[in-house]
């Protein structure tokens, strides 16, 4: 199941963790990225909290937690090759993995036709 | 994800209806992302980006839309150059009276208190001076020179004429065959040449560190000569986002951000526009705006000065983030004024001012970035080694 923020992350659960990403629209929006700061493992991230930075040549954005939730897994590849965002940013671009916190917290977020809209009703 | 930082400098001001230069409906075909800068809509990048847009000036040549800036022609009243070079030289620490006919310079207006109004670009022709100024500051050059050079020369200001700027390896081949009558020119001449039948004023200078070309065009005619340039395979359309970058490289500064009122030349490392006939003991020393401090700081040096800066690590430092001498000491030592990531060195550089006692080059000082102190080293400008043809 991926569930999608109106900051333009995306989460994707599978049982008790979920991975963390920035949307398509973001990386697009974002141009070519040169710098990924990534949590620490076993940072305690609270919703909504800074999590990590996605930089391009010309700003520096943070990225938001979608749900609370303890740091357990980060993507070093997207440290090495910040590019990987851009060109697979809801695959091989991931940030870091979250244990969930709390699982209602899900139910706030958006779904994939939910979030299309926003971005529809954004341009 | 939201942005924590963006560019400060140029962004949109009050709610005034956005200019748009006469190459907007290029830019927009072009697949453009548009901007507000300093009152104009502004393309910021191509569909290609600002990290492939830069290292293509840098390999082949971009074309730059740069009407944004404003152009000025100064004529003394009597009609005599000299005389509008002698009274322009009561404005900007730069030597004009020496300057030959078709040659260009860069110079700073100054203030009072020796700070800077604005960086300009100043050609002497046969009948008047034309000058090249920062798009946030046109407007208030024009009023300020129309009252410091009043009963001395007439200020035109030229809104019929684009500019555009064609820079990189390659500048040089493309506009040679579209006219040969930039043959045999060198670094900061400056030409009337037709271009698709069209007067414009060409000088070889540009803001980027490499070679190339700056077109002064009529209105009417900017679309028909940006399209004949890009006719040519090796020539690509470049945004403001990579000319940034660009600038940043080559060591240039960027007015509002590491340029301003309160800044002076001497602080600002700039010291080499400043030539010896405006110097202590020159044949017209002084008499600018600012001389006695100047001239001062020129013999005994300035309490601050800009640098550059490589951080250690991958992390770009920007804008506004405060310097300190190590990792613990409270006060900063200065702050970066501009700074992200450079392209072509393909790792973070910056800009900024710090104490003179801490600039020297590769000295380690440390940025606060996000709440940490990082390491960064003092260098030498410029980042990449500059391609001017002189």
């Amino acid at each position: 199941m991926m569930k999608f923020t109106s900051d333009h992350e995306w989460i994707r659960v599978d049982q008790d963790s979920a991975t963390v990403g920035i949307t398509p629209f973001a990386q697009e929006k974002l141009g070519d990225l040169v710098f990924v700061q990534l949590p620490k493992l076993g940072a305690a991230l609270e919703a909504g909290g800074a999590a990590a930075v996605v930089e391009s040549v010309k700003a520096a954005s943070d990225v938001y937690a979608p749900i609370k939730g303890e740091v357990i897994e980060v993507n070093q590849q997207v440290a090495d090759d910040p590019t990987l965002v851009n060109s697979d940013p809801t695959g091989n671009g991931w940030l870091f993995k979250v244990r969930i916190g709390d699982r209602s917290q899900l139910d706030k977020l958006m779904d994939e036709p939910a979030y299309q809209k926003l971005i529809a009703d954004s341009h | 994800m939201t942005a924590v930082q963006s560019p400060t400098q140029g962004s949109a001001q009050a709610a005034a209806p956005l200019k748009r230069t006469p190459l907007y409906d290029l830019h927009i075909e072009l697949g453009a992302r548009m901007v507000p800068f300093a009152g104009y809509e502004m393309p910021v990048q191509y569909a290609n980006g600002i990290l492939k847009e830069h290292l293509h000036v840098r390999a082949a040549a971009g074309l730059f839309d740069v009407s944004h800036m404003g152009q000025l022609a100064i004529r003394s009243r009597g009609g005599e150059v000299a005389n509008a070079a002698t009274a322009f030289e009561s404005v900007v620490p730069v030597d004009l009276l020496g300057l030959a006919a078709g040659r260009q310079r860069y110079a700073l207006l100054t203030n009072e208190k020796g700070g800077v109004r604005d960086d300009l670009m100043i050609t002497r022709m046969d009948d008047r001076l034309h000058v090249v100024a920062n798009a946030a500051c046109k407007d208030a050059d024009e009023n300020y020179l129309r009252e410091a050079l009043k009963g001395t020369c007439d200020i035109e200001r030229l809104d019929d004429r684009a500019l555009l700027a064609l820079q990189g390896p390659m500048a040089e081949s493309v506009l040679t065959s579209v006219t040969p009558d930039v043959v045999g020119m060198r670094f900061m001449d400056v030409r009337a040449v037709s271009i698709c039948a069209a007067d414009c004023m060409v000088s070889r200078s540009g803001y980027t560190g490499e070679d190339g070309f700056e077109i002064s065009v009529p209105l009417a005619a900017a679309e028909i000569v940006a399209r004949k340039v890009l006719d040519n395979p090796h020539v690509a359309m470049i945004g403001l986002g990579a000319r940034d970058s660009l600038r940043l490289e080559a060591g240039l500064c960027l007015y509002g951000s590491d340029l301003d009122t309160e800044t002076t030349p001497v602080e600002a490392a700039l010291e080499w526009s400043i030539q010896a006939s405006r110097r202590a003991g020159g044949a017209h020393a002084g008499a600018f705006p600012g001389a006695a401090i100047i001239l001062d700081q020129l013999k005994n040096g300035t309490p601050r000065r800009r640098i550059g800066l490589r951080p250690e690590g991958r992390a770009p430092v920007r804008h506004g983030a405060p310097l300190f001498a190590d990792l613990q000491s409270r006060d900063p030592v200065g702050v970066v004024t501009s700074g992200g990531f450079g392209p072509s060195v393909n790792a973070p550089i910056a800009m900024g001012y710090v104490t003179s006692k801490c600039a020297t080059a590769g000295a380690p000082i440390f940025a606060e970035l996000r709440g940490e102190r990082v390491p960064v080293r003092i260098a030498k400008f410029p980042f990449v080694p500059p391609k001017y043809k002189r």
